[in-house]
């Protein structure tokens, strides 16, 4: 931190300064550690302070927009699915490929893969990885994917699950259970997949009321498998709810 | 008694009166004294600056986004002062809050597409751009539940041609026969339907209230200084050139904008280099302002700006038994439109009328009997289930409406060559503002269009009557 002679002492030029409880994320109900409230009341009164914490965030996006950049290098020597296979253990995630039974896996990680050029994927496990908007154009030539797993990524939001159409004739799973990002205006872009069996929508966040949320998906899809646990449905009278979801459903 | 002995607690009132009397003299004293802040003339501080480098007239999404994409795109802080000037601070009559907020790439003119899709990929990654630091993240509420055009057998060829075009500049569009329609929608009624579009990707709507307030916030925190007041003129100097044939042609300069305080007659000239009109369905009369269109009739100088402000109506019904979570914004091709609002079974409706039963601007009250005569019978003959709906409440605003060819005008005046417009959108303004604002930021700071090539929506396609006609219009 600069000293107190060189650096700039600011005055308030919004008339409100909302103090969000976490630096840069959607608000929580308790109070910020004490290293956080200190760094948001320094970064009203210095400019040094607010400039080193400007960079922190663009470094952090910087870096998961590099994981999810486009493998056209690895594609153009072993094909857009190996290139696929390739991004995927990058992001620390697995897959398997058609006509296979063995999941490859970051975890244990092998070369083998390479060696199966010109095979589709058709289940990919992207869990608790950053995948976000711009990684999906790696899956492009994916047409025979079957299971999509995004259990709890945090750069997963509406944007994404708008560009999953290009997987509308294949794609018969998805998980998308506790996504932090995810609002009800995405769960309408699964309009397209017409031809999903299973979706899980548990735990999501943003979701304001899940039980009309969920009435509504599977309005929207008839053929599939709605679940939605980690909610907490209210419970009115059995006779009440019965009545109000058949008029719901006419 | 208990009073007696409380009173003997408490400090006498007059001795208290007394003390507050005593500390407000010694502060007039002190103020007085040489030294202090205080003086006798005091100055309104809502006024704008003396000096600007540009101004902004119209403190709409189109403004605001000009203001942002300038700050962004100045190459040394502070190296540009822009102020932007809105008359009313309530927006009670701007085109950018009163919206439906859709947005789409299914457009005819590519330059139309261009605008939307990058104006999507902005709103993609809204929080990189108009994120502030410790402020809460911008949360546009968009919806993606595209848009569908149905197309009957007489515009059908149109609508294929324009699926290409669109497909070409990158828009995700797919076309759909009756069959695969009824399949996907159940509830259309798909009497009449020879062709439908429907967007995959990048298509809905969202609340243009967030756009507009994140990129005021944004703008500024990087500077840009906001002023309540109404322009009511300018102060320009004028060249007098003559063409190769020998007419006289008014070349104008402005040298200062005049801005006026609200309901006062205080005004401030605010000297600029250059004035931006996004001042939406009343930039034709800012431009009259200068004398733009005070000319004879076939000479350059009698052509006006051919914006004006159109009033459209916009409904808002409840249908318990209508669409469900995947109506896409649909559009008939009588012109009716409609869209789903919320989880609770409301929706939005409305229609363009016909030219010559355009309603009174002068207010903006609803007309209700135009959802009796011209949107229900439409909506009711392509969704049957909106025969039970009940319109639960109405309101309308301005289309900054071009006449000419109902499309944007974006760039320099040729007669004024220090005003900039970005107006005449006829509906389009909200979904095209990131991008517009972008172009128009990039063409005066930079010089020329660097990232979509927008020269071909310039003013010049007016001075020469070739119209630009976009045929995806609502």
């Amino acid at each position: 931190m600069a000293a107190p002679l060189l650096s700039l002492s600011r005055c308030c030029r919004h008339p409100v300064l909302l103090l969000s409880r976490c630096l840069l994320s959607s608000s929580t109900v308790s109070k910020a550690p004490l290293h956080t409230r200190l760094l948001l009341y320094l970064t009203k009164r210095f400019y040094d302070v607010e400039a080193l914490l400007t960079w922190t965030s663009m470094f952090k996006k910087r870096g998961v927009r590099k994981k999810n950049a486009y493998y056209g290098y690895t594609g153009s020597f072993h094909g857009p699915h190996v290139a696929a296979a390739y991004f995927i253990l990058n992001l620390k995630g697995g897959f398997r490929y058609r006509g296979r039974s063995d999941w490859f896996h970051a975890e244990k990680f092998d070369w083998d893969f390479i060696n199966h050029k010109d095979c589709p994927l058709e289940e990919i496990d992207l869990s608790y990885t950053v995948i976000n908007c711009d990684g999906l154009g790696n899956f492009d030539e994916e047409k025979s994917l079957r299971t999509l797993s995004l259990k709890a990524c945090p750069e997963v939001d509406d944007w994404f699950l708008s560009r999953l159409h290009v997987f509308q004739d294949s794609l018969e799973e998805l998980d998308i259970s506790q996504c932090p990002r995810i609002t009800i205006g995405g769960l309408a872009a699964l309009r397209n997949l017409k031809g999903l069996k299973r979706l899980d929508v548990s735990s999501l966040p943003r979701i304001a009321n899940p039980g009309l949320v969920v009435i509504l998906l599977e309005e929207m899809l008839p053929k599939c498998h709605v679940i939605a646990d980690g909610y907490e449905f209210d419970a009115p009278p059995k006779e009440e709810e019965s009545g109000h979801r058949e008029e719901m459903h006419r | 008694s208990a009073s007696c002995s409380s009173r003997a607690v408490r400090t006498p009132r007059s001795v208290t009166d007394l003390q507050a009397q005593l500390t407000s003299i010694k502060q007039t004293a002190l103020d007085a004294l040489p030294g202090s802040s205080w003086t006798p003339l005091q100055m309104n501080p809502n006024l704008p600056p003396e000096r600007a480098d540009i101004v902004i007239v119209g403190g709409g999404v189109v403004g605001w986004s000009v203001a942002y994409w300038l700050k962004q795109k100045e190459r040394v802080r502070g190296g540009v002062k822009v102020v932007v000037v809105e008359r009313d601070p309530t927006y009670s009559r701007a085109s950018t809050v009163l919206s439906a907020g859709g947005i789409r790439q299914q457009f005819s003119l590519s330059e139309n597409i261009l605008l939307s899709l990058h104006s999507a990929h902005f709103m993609r990654n809204i929080n990189d751009h108009l994120g502030v630091l410790n402020e809460d993240p911008v949360d546009l509420q968009f919806n993606h539940s595209g848009y569908l055009f149905l197309a009957s057998e007489d515009v059908a060829h149109i609508m294929e041609e324009n699926y290409k075009t669109q497909r070409y500049a990158g828009a995700k569009v797919s076309l759909l026969t009756p069959t695969q329609l009824k399949e996907k929608f159940p509830w259309i009624n798909t009497d009449g339907v020879a062709l439908a579009s429907y967007g995959l990707e990048n298509e809905g709507w969202f609340d243009p209230w967030t756009l507009l307030s994140a990129f005021r916030r944004k703008a500024i925190s990087m500077g840009v200084i906001p002023c309540c007041g109404e322009v009511t003129g300018f102060q320009y100097k004028t060249n007098t050139v003559s063409t190769r044939e020998g007419d006289q042609v008014i070349l104008r300069r402005i040298r200062s904008v005049k801005v006026q305080m609200p309901n006062s007659l205080e005004y401030q000239p605010v000297e600029c280099s250059i004035v931006v009109n996004a001042a939406g369905a009343f930039s034709g009369k800012l431009a009259q302002m200068l004398g733009i269109g005070n000319g004879p009739e076939d000479s350059l100088t009698g052509i006006s700006v051919p914006v004006e402000p159109r009033k459209r109506y916009i409904y808002v019904v409840h249908c318990p038994d209508g669409p469900g979570l995947d109506t896409p914004f649909l559009i008939d091709y009588s012109g009716v439109y409609f869209r789903r609002e919320g989880l609770g079974g409301n929706y939005i409706a409305g229609t363009s009328p016909l030219e010559a039963e355009e309603p009174d601007t002068s207010d903006l009250e609803v007309d209700h009997q135009f959802f009796v005569d011209k949107v229900w019978p439409s909506l009711c003959h392509r969704v049957p289930a909106f025969e039970s709906l009940k319109v639960s409440s109405a309101w309308a605003g301005f289309y900054d409406y071009n006449t000419f060819d109902q499309n944007g005008i974006i760039g320099m005046h040729p007669l004024v060559n220090n005003m900039y417009f970005a107006t005449g959108f006829s509906g389009h303004g909200l979904q095209h503002s990131p991008a517009v604002g972008r172009g128009l930021a990039e063409l005066i700071i930079e010089g020329g269009y660097k990232t979509i090539d927008l020269s071909a929506l310039d003013f010049r396609r007016i001075l020469s009557h070739e119209p630009m006609l976009e045929r995806n219009i609502v």
